[in-house]
C-alpha cells in the first residue's frame, strides 16, 4: 500500500468509527432522551421513568462511554496504520 | 464564629490560594502564555476544562432552571454535554495537531485568507464579550447574596483576584487555578446534594436518590413531586412542559453545537502534548463535568419537592394544610432579605400557599372550594434552588461557606478562560496576524498581557453596568458559536475542497441569518422596543424559539458555503496538503 492509500484507509476507518459513534450519540439522546420518552416513560429503571432517565441521567453516560471509545478506536487505527504518535 | 466572618474566611483562603499558584506559574513565553507550553497532562486537563466550561449558570442557575422546567431541563443537561462528544469526536485531535494558538489562526491559515480570520475574530469576541458579563454577574451575586457583601465590593475582589493570576500566569496560570477551583466548585456542589439525598431518600448518591423511594414510604420521590405538582394545579415533573417537543429538540441540538464550537473551551485542547492526549483528555473533561451535571438533575428536584412541603406540610385544601407565614422556616426569612423571594398574604388566612394560578381551571377551583386567591410567592429566584440548599437541608455554617467559595470559583474559571480567549485573539490574530506581523516574541507577550488587563477591566464595567439583556446573551453567544465557529472549523478538517470563499460566505450567513433572527424577537441589538414581532410561540418561524435558532444558523452556514464553493475554485495545492497533514496524529513512514 502506497502511503497515500494507507492514508486513505485509515481516513476511511477513522469516518466508519465516527458515523458508528454519533449514530449512538443521536438515537441515544434525541431519540431516548426527546421523541421516544413518553413511549419509554412507561417503563422505569428503578424509581425513574425510562425517558426521564435518558433526559436527565442516562445520556451523559453514554457521552462519556463514547468519547472514552472513540480515544481507545483510535489509538488502536493510529498504529495499525502506522501514524501513531510516540 | 457567625455565618458572615467563616464565609469570608473560606472565600478569603481560595483567593489567597489562587494568587500563590500565581506566583509559582508565571508565564515566560508567548507559547506558555496562550498555551501553556502544551505540557499540561490530559486528567488535569480535563479538570481545568471542566472549571472553565461549568460557569455561573452551570453552578448558581441550573438546578434551578431544571427544577421549574421538570423534564424538559433535560435539554440543558444534554445539550451542555453532548457537544462534548461533538467536540472531542470531531474538532479538538485535529486542531491539536495543527499546533497554534488560537481559533481565528486555524481558519485563517485552512482558508488562506486574513479576511476569514477577522470574521473569526469578530465571532469570537461578539461570544466570548457576552459571556462574560454573565460571570462577573455570577461573583457579585455570589458576594451580594451569601456574603451579604456589597455587589461592587465583591465584583472589584473578584476582578483584582483575576487581574493577578491571567494577566501575568496567562494559560498556564489559569490552567492551575482551575484545577483547585474544580475541585472545590465540585466539593461545595456535591456535599450539600449527598445530604439532601440521605434526608429524603436514604442513599446518599444523588444520582440513585432522585430514583429511589421516599423515606419510610414505598412512594418513590419522583412519584410523589409528580402527584404533588399536579394536586397543586402544575404539570406532573416527568412530563413535556414548558417547552414544544420541537423546540427541546432544536434547543438541545443548538446547546450541543454550540458548545463545540466556543472558542475558550477549544483552546484548552491545545494546552495537551499530544494528539492521543486531546482525545483522552475530552473524555476525561465529561467525567468531570458529568459529576455536576448528573447531580443538577437530583438537586433540581429534591429542592423543588423540598419547596413545596415547606410550604404545604399538610393536606391541600384544608385550611391547615398550609404553612403559617409566622412559622416559615429561617431560610426563608434570609432569602426575603436578599430580594430573591417575596410573597404576599392575598387571602389574609395567615398562611402561605403556591399554586399553578396560570392554570385557570385549578384557579377557579381553588378560589371556590379552598379559597385561595392566587399564588402567595410573587417571586421565587431559581437561583435559591441552589442558594438555599445547604440552610433547607439545616447544614451546618461552613457548608454555606463553601457554596460562596464555589460559585465564585465557577464564575472566576469560566471568566478567566474567556478573558484569554478574548487577549490571545487581540495579541495574536489582530496584531500579531493582521497588523503587525514583525512583532517580536516578547512585545508580543506584553501585548497579550496589555489585552488581557483591558478586557478585564471592560468586563467589570459591563458586570458592574450590565446591560439589560444580560439573560438573553448567552442564547446568542451559543447560537452565533454554533452558527459561525462550528461549521467553519468543521468543514476545514473534513471537506479538503472547501475553499475561502466558501467558508467566509457560510460564517457570514450563519451569523447574519442568527443574528437577525434573535433581533426580529428580542429588539435590534436587543434595545426593548425595536422588536420587530412579539417574542412568543405564535409568531415563531415555525414555532422555533429564537434561542433554538443556533441549529438553523448552522444548517444555512453549511448550505452557503456548499453552493459558493462549487462555483469557486479549489484551494491551493498547500491547503490540502495542511488538511492531509492535520488528519493524521504523525506523518507516516511507509
Amino acid at each position: 500500500m502506497t502511503q497515500e492509500e494507507s492514508r486513505a484507509a485509515y481516513w476511511r476507518a477513522n469516518l466508519r468509527l465516527l458515523a458508528i459513534l454519533l449514530t449512538i450519540w443521536f438515537v441515544v439522546s434525541f431519540g431516548f432522551g426527546i421523541l421516544l420518552s413518553q413511549p419509554l416513560n412507561s417503563f422505569s429503571l428503578g424509581g425513574y421513568p425510562l425517558g426521564f432517565w435518558f433526559a436527565q441521567q442516562g445520556s451523559i453516560y453514554t457521552f462519556i462511554v463514547l468519547i472514552f471509545v472513540y480515544a481507545w478506536r483510535m489509538n488502536v487505527l493510529d498504529r495499525k496504520f502506522d501514524v501513531h504518535e510516540e | 464564629m457567625d455565618l458572615k466572618t467563616l464565609s469570608l474566611l473560606v472565600v478569603g483562603a481560595t483567593f489567597v490560594l489562587y494568587i500563590g499558584i500565581a506566583i509559582w506559574a508565571k508565564a515566560k513565553t508567548t507559547s506558555e502564555f496562550y498555551v501553556a507550553g502544551k505540557g499540561i497532562n490530559p486528567v488535569l486537563n480535563g479538570m481545568a476544562t471542566a472549571a472553565d466550561w461549568m460557569s455561573a449558570a452551570s453552578f448558581i442557575s441550573m438546578a434551578g432552571l431544571i427544577a421549574f422546567l421538570g423534564f424538559t431541563g433535560g435539554a440543558y443537561l444534554m445539550g451542555w454535554t453532548g457537544g462534548y462528544v461533538l467536540m472531542a469526536l470531531l474538532l479538538a485531535p485535529y486542531l491539536r495537531k495543527f499546533g497554534k494558538f488560537t481559533v481565528p489562526e486555524f481558519i485563517g491559515d485552512r482558508f488562506y485568507s486574513k479576511t476569514a480570520r477577522i470574521v473569526a475574530v469578530i465571532s469570537l469576541l461578539v461570544i466570548s464579550i457576552t459571556y462574560v458579563i454573565g460571570q462577573m454577574r455570577g461573583v457579585g451575586i455570589a458576594f451580594s447574596n451569601i456574603l451579604e457583601v456589597k455587589l461592587e465590593i465583591g465584583l472589584l475582589t473578584g476582578m483584582a483576584v483575576v487581574f493577578i493570576y491571567a494577566v501575568f500566569g496567562g494559560m498556564k496560570g489559569i490552567t492551575y487555578t482551575q484545577i483547585a477551583q474544580y475541585v472545590i466548585m465540585i466539593f461545595a456542589y456535591t456535599v450539600p446534594a449527598v445530604f439532601i439525598a440521605i434526608q429524603l431518600t436514604g442513599v446518599a448518591l444523588p444520582q440513585i436518590g432522585l430514583g429511589s423511594t421516599l423515606t419510610g414510604s414505598d412512594t418513590h420521590l419522583l412519584t410523589a413531586l409528580d402527584q404533588t405538582l399536579m394536586d397543586l394545579g402544575f404539570a406532573a415533573y416527568t412530563s413535556v412542559a414548558g417547552m414544544t417537543m420541537l423546540n427541546m429538540f432544536l434547543l438541545t441540538l443548538a446547546l450541543m453545537i454550540g458548545t463545540a464550537g466556543l472558542p475558550h473551551v477549544i483552546i484548552r485542547f491545545f494546552t495537551v502534548p499530544r494528539v492521543r492526549d486531546a482525545r483522552k483528555s475530552a473524555g476525561w473533561a465529561l467525567v468531570f463535568i458529568g459529576i455536576l451535571y448528573t447531580t443538577a438533575p437530583a438537586v433540581g428536584a429534591m429542592a423543588m419537592y423540598n419547596l413545596i412541603n415547606t410550604v404545604q406540610p399538610g393536606e391541600i385544601g384544608s385550611p391547615q394544610g398550609n404553612v403559617l407565614i409566622e412559622e416559615r422556616p429561617d431560610w426563608m426569612l434570609r432569602w426575603e432579605r436578599t430580594g430573591l423571594l417575596q410573597f404576599e398574604d392575598k387571602n389574609d388566612d395567615g398562611r402561605l400557599q403556591y399554586y399553578n394560578d396560570n392554570n385557570p381551571e385549578f384557579a377557579e377551583m381553588a378560589r371556590e372550594e379552598y379559597g385561595w386567591e392566587g399564588s402567595e410567592f410573587t417571586k421565587i429566584d431559581r437561583d435559591i434552588m441552589v442558594l438555599a440548599n445547604p440552610q433547607i437541608a439545616n447544614l451546618p455554617n461552613w457548608v454555606i461557606a463553601l457554596v460562596a467559595a464555589g460559585g465564585i470559583a465557577a464564575a472566576l474559571s469560566t471568566a478567566a478562560g474567556l478573558l484569554l480567549a478574548i487577549s490571545s485573539s487581540i495579541s495574536h490574530d489582530l496584531l500579531k496576524g493582521v497588523f503587525m506581523p514583525r512583532i517580536t516574541e516578547k512585545r508580543e507577550l506584553l501585548a497579550g498581557r496589555i489585552a488581557m488587563g483591558a478586557a478585564i477591566l471592560l468586563a467589570g464595567y459591563l458586570g458592574l453596568n450590565p446591560p439589560g439583556f444580560a439573560a438573553q446573551v448567552v442564547a446568542l453567544a451559543f447560537g452565533l458559536a454554533a452558527a459561525s465557529l462550528f461549521p467553519a472549523l468543521m468543514m476545514g478538517i473534513f471537506m479538503k475542497r472547501m475553499n475561502r470563499e466558501g467558508a467566509i460566505a457560510g460564517m457570514l450567513v450563519g451569523l447574519g441569518a442568527t443574528l437577525l433572527y434573535i433581533f426580529l424577537f428580542k429588539g435590534w441589538f436587543f434595545f426593548p422596543g425595536t422588536n420587530v414581532f412579539p417574542d412568543t410561540a405564535e409568531y415563531w418561524l415555525f414555532g422555533i424559539n429564537p434561542t433554538g435558532f443556533g441549529v438553523i444558523g448552522a444548517i444555512l452556514n453549511f448550505i452557503a458555503a456548499y453552493l459558493v464553493m462549487k462555483v469557486t475554485k479549489a484551494p491551493p495545492e498547500h491547503i490540502q496538503h495542511l488538511v492531509e497533514e492535520v488528519r493524521v496524529p504523525r506523518v507516516g513512514t511507509s
